[in-house]
């Protein structure tokens, strides 16, 4: 009893700490067996009573938020120690805690700081890793998360995606109409900046596999135009305004190249790939089917995309060099909007599942179907760069809210939206240490 | 956005022939006799397989009002017998006018996936852009875009919302 209301304050104070993101996160659906694991408050060396960011907090949460781990509450630890010397087996052996992280922020600076973590395995008395790196008050939360990435990989042997982002479009009712923003945030909901917005929609976010720009269709001036941004600095590019459809735009593994739909004069939706620089593009459909939804192999070598020749929309394959599209997907009326995992073998599509458009994925290899969400109207499925998770747009209510969930199904999460409808999220590349 | 009274179909086309810069003047209802749905074959238009739709979207001539707005069934962009002549009507108009033009707006409702929407969208603009253009107006007086799913007059997830925003809007922009 007494455990549970501890556990239960922990949890709120949690929500507080992230109370003024823009997206809140709760876990609807979790693993049976969650492994015990603490996370002690870092020990703090440093001018003023409190350290930048309470980086032990940042950890906690993002390992609970994998829903593999319960970090246990700070105040069922029987001591706290801040270095591996004083770390006393036993003590967590009677908790239960299968894994001790301890570590402390050292200012070295004015606005640097060290931070140091250090990982053990309760029952083999063995110290998994250690790590120190620099931060300032700006750099310090995205530490904290390349120590929960370490941390977790070390665990589970999956590499951890704390320190990823993500990218999606919201749209606000306001008095003189819609208010169309496109965000950028941690992929925790923290940290969000808003890259562009318009009265005019705002669609298709797609990164560059270096992080740093952001492709996207806009309909401002009432037409289509695909833009690439660049973030640090806010300058874009029209790299595409035909007549008609200028739409779906996805990198290249090399980033030089975009595949894009366009619909000519005539409408007839087509898969095109755009060189960037050179501003050249050759046409790789022409079927008078709606072809879009273009999106590469990870090797890239093949362009996956929607086409509805069949009659209905499917998902089809065709090498970059052209030719004639193989059809990868048969089981159900619709699968649309494909994107192959950074790893190749699974394929996410929008998957009409008994009336419901769910998101789905299909192994490659074996070309069977997993349904991963429950919503009526889930849509824009996004491997992260781990592919372990989606993450994917439903409804709650009249508004889009985001979810994401793990590839095999097991672990479903929301992130609560506190403005407008929510849609279209997209998953960063690694970044780049 | 301006509306545009009905017009004598036959009489004041062959009066305006000659003369496409003049403005349109604003004539009495007329009792004007149609010219058939022009022709079954019509690409785009099919005379059968409506499915169950009603008659929404459609005005009554006697009525004086063209609308802008063709509605479209689940998954098709067939354009209805009844929407058929509303898009005559605007053929008639800008044959008869030269320097006018329009932007046709196609819509879809929320399922599915976004981009597909757009093509879905677009198709249904497409089919009634060649409507138009096999009754007389030229390429040059028309512009498609499709917003997909992203500008819907009707929020909600009910068959009457996404019926309302299934459509194309005929917009005059000059």
């Amino acid at each position: 009893m007494r455990k549970h209301a501890i556990r239960t304050i922990v949890i709120a104070a949690l929500l507080l700490g992230t109370a003024r993101a823009e997206l809140n996160i709760e876990i609807t659906q979790g693993v049976g067996s969650r492994t015990p694991v603490a996370v002690v408050p870092f020990a703090w060396d440093g001018a003023g009573p409190n350290m930048p960011l309470n980086v032990a907090d940042v950890i906690a949460n993002d390992l609970s938020r994998s829903g593999r781990f319960a970090p246990i509450p700070e105040n069922d630890m029987l001591q706290k120690p801040t270095s591996g010397a004083d770390v006393d087996f036993d003590d967590w052996s009677i908790l239960g805690v299968e894994a001790v992280i301890v570590g402390r922020v050292q200012q070295t600076g004015d606005n640097v700081y060290d931070v140091e973590f250090h990982l053990f395995d309760v029952f083999r008395h063995d110290h998994l890793v250690g790590y120190q790196m620099p931060a300032s008050r700006g750099t310090i939360r995205q530490v904290a998360h390349r120590a929960a990435d370490m941390i977790y990989e070390k665990l589970t042997g999956i590499k951890g995606v704390f320190a990823t982002k993500i990218a999606y479009v919201t749209a606000e009712q306001q008095r003189e109409g819609r208010l169309y923003s496109l965000i950028v945030s941690d992929q925790d909901g923290e940290n969000e900046h808003t890259v562009m917005e318009s009265k005019d929609p705002i669609m298709s976010p797609a990164w560059s596999p270096d992080s740093r720009r952001l492709a996207y269709v806009s309909f401002e001036g009432s037409k289509s135009s695909i833009f690439i941004q660049t973030l640090r600095t806010g300058n874009r590019v029209r790299v595409s305004s035909k007549p008609g459809i200028n739409g779906a735009p996805a990198f290249s593994p090399d980033g030089r190249k975009l595949v894009v739909t366009l619909g000519g004069i005539d409408g007839n939706p087509d898969i095109h790939v755009l060189d960037i620089n050179k501003r050249t593009s050759k046409r790789l459909t022409t079927h008078r089917a709606i072809d879009t939804e273009g999106t590469w192999s990870p090797d890239g070598r093949h362009i996956y995309f929607t086409s509805d020749r069949s009659g209905g929309p499917q998902v089809y394959r065709v090498s970059v060099d052209g030719g004639t599209p193989e059809r990868i997907t048969f089981e159900g009326s619709y699968n649309a909007r494909p994107r192959l995992s950074p790893d190749g073998l699974k394929l996410a599509v929008v998957h009409n599942d008994r009336g419901n458009f769910r998101i789905a994925v299909i192994d490659i290899e074996r070309r069977d179907v997993l349904v991963l969400s429950a919503g009526r109207q889930d849509e824009s499925p996004s491997f992260a760069p781990n592919s372990d998770t989606l993450i994917y747009a439903t409804r709650a209510g009249r508004d889009g809210v985001l979810e994401t969930v793990s590839a095999d199904g097991q672990i479903r999460q929301r992130l609560a939206s506190g403005k407008g409808d929510v849609r279209e999220p997209v998953w960063s590349p690694f970044a780049r240490y | 956005m301006p509306y545009y009274k009905l017009m004598a179909v036959g009489l004041v086309s062959l009066m305006l022939a000659g003369c496409p810069a003049q403005p349109i003047p604003d004539p009495d209802p007329v009792d004007a006799t149609y010219g058939g749905d022009g022709g079954a074959d019509t690409d785009g238009y099919s005379g059968q397989d409506l499915g169950d739709g009603g008659p929404v979207g459609y005005e009554d001539p006697s009525a004086g009002e063209l609308s802008t707005v063709i509605y479209f069934d689940f998954d098709s962009s067939d354009v209805r017998a009844d929407d058929a002549e509303i898009i005559s009507r605007h053929a008639v108009q800008l044959s008869n006018s030269a320097g006018m033009r329009v932007r046709l707006e196609g819509h879809a409702d929320e399922r599915g996936s976004r981009e597909y929407n757009i093509g879905l969208g677009e198709r249904r603009s497409q089919a009634v852009r060649r409507m138009l253009l096999i009754q007389g107006a030229s390429a040059a007086q028309i512009s498609t875009v499709s917003f997909g799913e992203e500008r819907p007059v009707e929020f909600g997830s009910s068959e009457g919302a996404y019926a309302q925003n299934r459509r194309v809007e005929i917009k005059y922009t000059n």
